[in-house]
């Protein structure tokens, strides 16, 4: 609390957390739950900064991190509905199958 | 005034009891030991009024055998619940099975903090009070859908699926709707929102253009959202057996009952402060009955405006209550929303009254014509058992 | 630092393991959206109000039942996944993983921007946190508004059944039913 060392450390615990899971999970909506597990640790910085600045009317530390949970949320849509439309047609969710344009 | 600086300095004198390092605690468990006791017992006598008028409305009497005039049955009806065995599925998940009921009735219950009962009775003050209430409601989808899952049943997961979409399409407008008294009142905190319509009747924000019908639209979303006729769905008997509350029962599943209607007098309570002025006596000569009691007051009325509204009307269809979401209310509440700068940039006068209803009107009109005309009558189409090259 | 700080970190770091390493996908969800609450508690504590009530509302209340609905509409609800977690390249996934949070708090931990903050009574307001949206971020807001629409309509467009069209060359023969393809 007297530091923002803790805070920090949280967010970049968090987001190798969400780096090791988009690099090992065979199942794409997973890969994208890691996605916004790196996004929400970004926010966390921004709110610790923005707490931690002496600025007492400035709220654009809270600013981005609104910006940032909207366009997240738009992300997952469209992801999610994306990830949805490719198991329509290859009955499969592992990002491994989608090789057709490889070579 | 006195019965609020009453109950605070008594507060504060018991408050005292307690060692120094626990105040805070016991001064927390202080404010909400009567509220939760209070909608507790509210709980069992609604219980026994919705049956009792159901049956009026019914042309019966209700439950009137167990005390005079019926009024033992909540106590029967509780220890019916409480002794009934708890079957759990063989192979639902444990875990998730019993936390999915409590999650449900910690989110109704939580949304009793920031509902300001008195002139400084309210259990949290946040200010963002109302944000809370309606994210803490958006957290019950979540514990509807491990109740579904949990119980490894595809009946059950199919209508916590159905009850998670007819809950995710109603916040919207209900949210929306509420937006219209924020802007109004200028702040997000609701004590604030009741302090705004301070003074009598005539100050409440229900007999406004834009509060009338974002009282309706409000009302309308608050019965799809706590799963109360006609948009029950969820919990009725002929749809999917119970919906995801199939395999529950005994306590469990008096603990969905409660955390129903718990969210019901929540939201009631909600109405009631946003658009009736909240604790606020109706005439300023009224004022030294406490303020409490004109807030369960108006609850009550609400109450049985529900009661009498799901004794009247048939149960909707899934896919007519999701056109009725996303067609007609979501527009409309828009549609409040623009009304309601409209008025309060024009002041807030007669003018403004005048110009706010015809907008509002204008469109409720406008709006369900262009809607209805959609869905004519097509003429009917006769096929004949003929002879085809099908079946020669 | 504070206790109540180190409860809710601790909830937060295992529940987001947890949602990394989980079999059973929807447990993974679930315990996403537990890390979900564990970061908005944070931003309580930071007495960042709205945030974290909006954090609430947008992902455990929308973003996480969106992900349940396309788990279970791509039939990851019902088996264990057991080719999921891929046991060759664990070791080097792992290994990034840590380097690359060395590397981070060996930053933190030697700027000397994060040691002399200390904080005062800073709390946020709605109505300035309002002023400022539209008055120095009106432009993001705008295009915030533009890309929330083209991203409802395109979500919209891309999950809907393909339709195959009516027309057919014997009308008097039953209509072929099971299509594999839709």
């Amino acid at each position: 609390m007297d530091t923002l060392i803790p805070y920090l450390l949280l967010s970049a615990g968090l987001f190798c957390v969400g780096l090791t899971g988009v690099m090992l999970r065979r199942n794409a909506i997973l890969i994208l739950a890691g996605v916004e597990l790196m996004l929400n640790a970004a926010n966390i910085n921004f709110v610790a900064f923005w707490r931690f600045h002496p600025g007492a009317d400035d709220m654009s530390g809270l600013v981005m991190v609104l910006f940032t949970i909207a366009i997240a949320a738009a992300e997952a849509a469209v992801g999610l509905a994306l990830v949805i439309s490719i198991f329509r047609h290859y009955r499969s969710t592992d990002p491994e199958i989608l090789e057709d344009l490889k070579g | 005034m006195w019965f609020e600086d009453l109950l605070i300095s008594l507060k504060q004198q018991i408050v005292m009891i307690a060692p120094e390092h626990f105040r805070p605690v016991f001064s927390a468990m202080l404010s909400t030991i009567p509220i939760l006791s209070a909608f507790g017992g509210l709980f069992a006598v609604i219980t026994l009024v919705e049956r009792k008028m159901l049956g009026r409305i019914q042309n019966r009497y209700g439950p009137n055998r167990v005390g005079p005039g019926g009024i033992f049955q909540p106590i029967a009806d509780g220890i019916k619940m409480l002794t009934k065995e708890d079957i759990i599925p063989f192979s639902a998940n444990q875990f998730l099975h019993l936390i999915a009921p409590l999650l449900l009735l910690v989110t109704a219950m939580l949304g009793l903090a920031v509902i300001p009962f008195g002139h400084k009775l309210v259990a949290v003050e946040f200010e963002a009070g109302i944000l809370f209430f309606f994210a803490i409601g958006g957290a019950a989808e979540l514990a509807v859908f491990i109740a579904g899952w949990a119980s490894r049943n595809k009946y059950a997961l199919l209508g916590s699926l159905r009850a998670i979409a007819q809950m995710i399409s109603y916040e919207i407008p209900l949210v929306l709707s509420s937006v219209a008294v924020l802007m109004a009142a200028g702040s997000l905190s609701l004590p604030e929102v009741v302090e705004a319509q301070a003074g009598g009747i005539q100050s409440w924000y229900i007999w406004t253009p834009w509060g009338f019908l974002g009282c309706i639209l409000f009302l309308i979303a608050t019965l799809a959202e706590v799963n109360r006729s006609p948009f029950d769905i969820p919990e009725a008997e002929s749809e999917l057996i119970a919906g995801h509350m199939t395999e529950y029962s005994g306590f469990k599943y008096a603990i969905f009952f409660l955390a129903e209607f718990v969210a019901m007098f929540a939201m009631c309570a909600l109405t009631a402060t946003l658009f009736l002025g909240g604790f606020h006596a109706p005439l300023p000569i009224l004022d030294f009955i406490p303020g409490p009691f004109w807030l369960f007051a108006k609850l009550i009325l609400l109450v049985l405006l529900f009661i009498w509204i799901r004794g009247t009307m048939p149960r909707l269809r899934a896919d007519q209550l999701m056109e009725f979401a996303w067609k007609f209310m979501l527009p409309m509440s828009v549609m409040n929303l623009v009304t309601t700068g409209v008025w309060i940039s024009l002041g807030g006068g007669v003018f403004a009254w005048v110009v706010g209803a015809v907008m509002n009107a204008g469109a409720y009109f406008g709006w369900s014509r262009l809607l209805s005309q959609s869905s004519r009558v097509k003429p009917r189409v006769y096929r004949y058992a003929e002879e085809t090259k099908a079946n020669v | 630092m504070n206790l109540v700080f180190a409860i809710i970190a601790l909830i937060t770091l295992a529940s987001a393991i947890a949602a990394m390493c989980l079999r059973n996908l929807v447990h993974c969800v679930l315990c996403l959206t537990v890390t979900f609450t564990g970061i908005a508690m944070t931003y309580l504590q930071l007495s960042a109000q709205f945030v974290g009530f909006s954090q609430i509302m947008v992902y455990v209340g929308a973003v996480s039942v969106l992900v349940i609905f396309a788990l279970l509409m791509t039939r990851g609800g019902n088996e264990l996944n057991l080719r999921d977690w891929n046991p060759r390249h664990w070791l080097i996934g792992l290994g990034t993983g840590l380097l690359t949070f060395g590397v981070m708090a060996t930053g933190i931990f030697k700027s000397s921007l994060t040691r002399s903050a200390a904080p005062d009574s800073k709390t946020e307001s709605v109505k300035t946190i309002g002023e400022s949206l539209l008055n120095e971020y009106v432009l993001p807001l705008e295009a915030l508004a533009l890309l929330l629409t083209v991203a409802l309509i395109g979500a919209a467009l891309l999950a809907m059944p393909e339709r195959k069209t009516a027309s057919s060359p014997h009308s008097d023969r039953p209509q072929t039913k099971g299509d594999p393809t839709n």
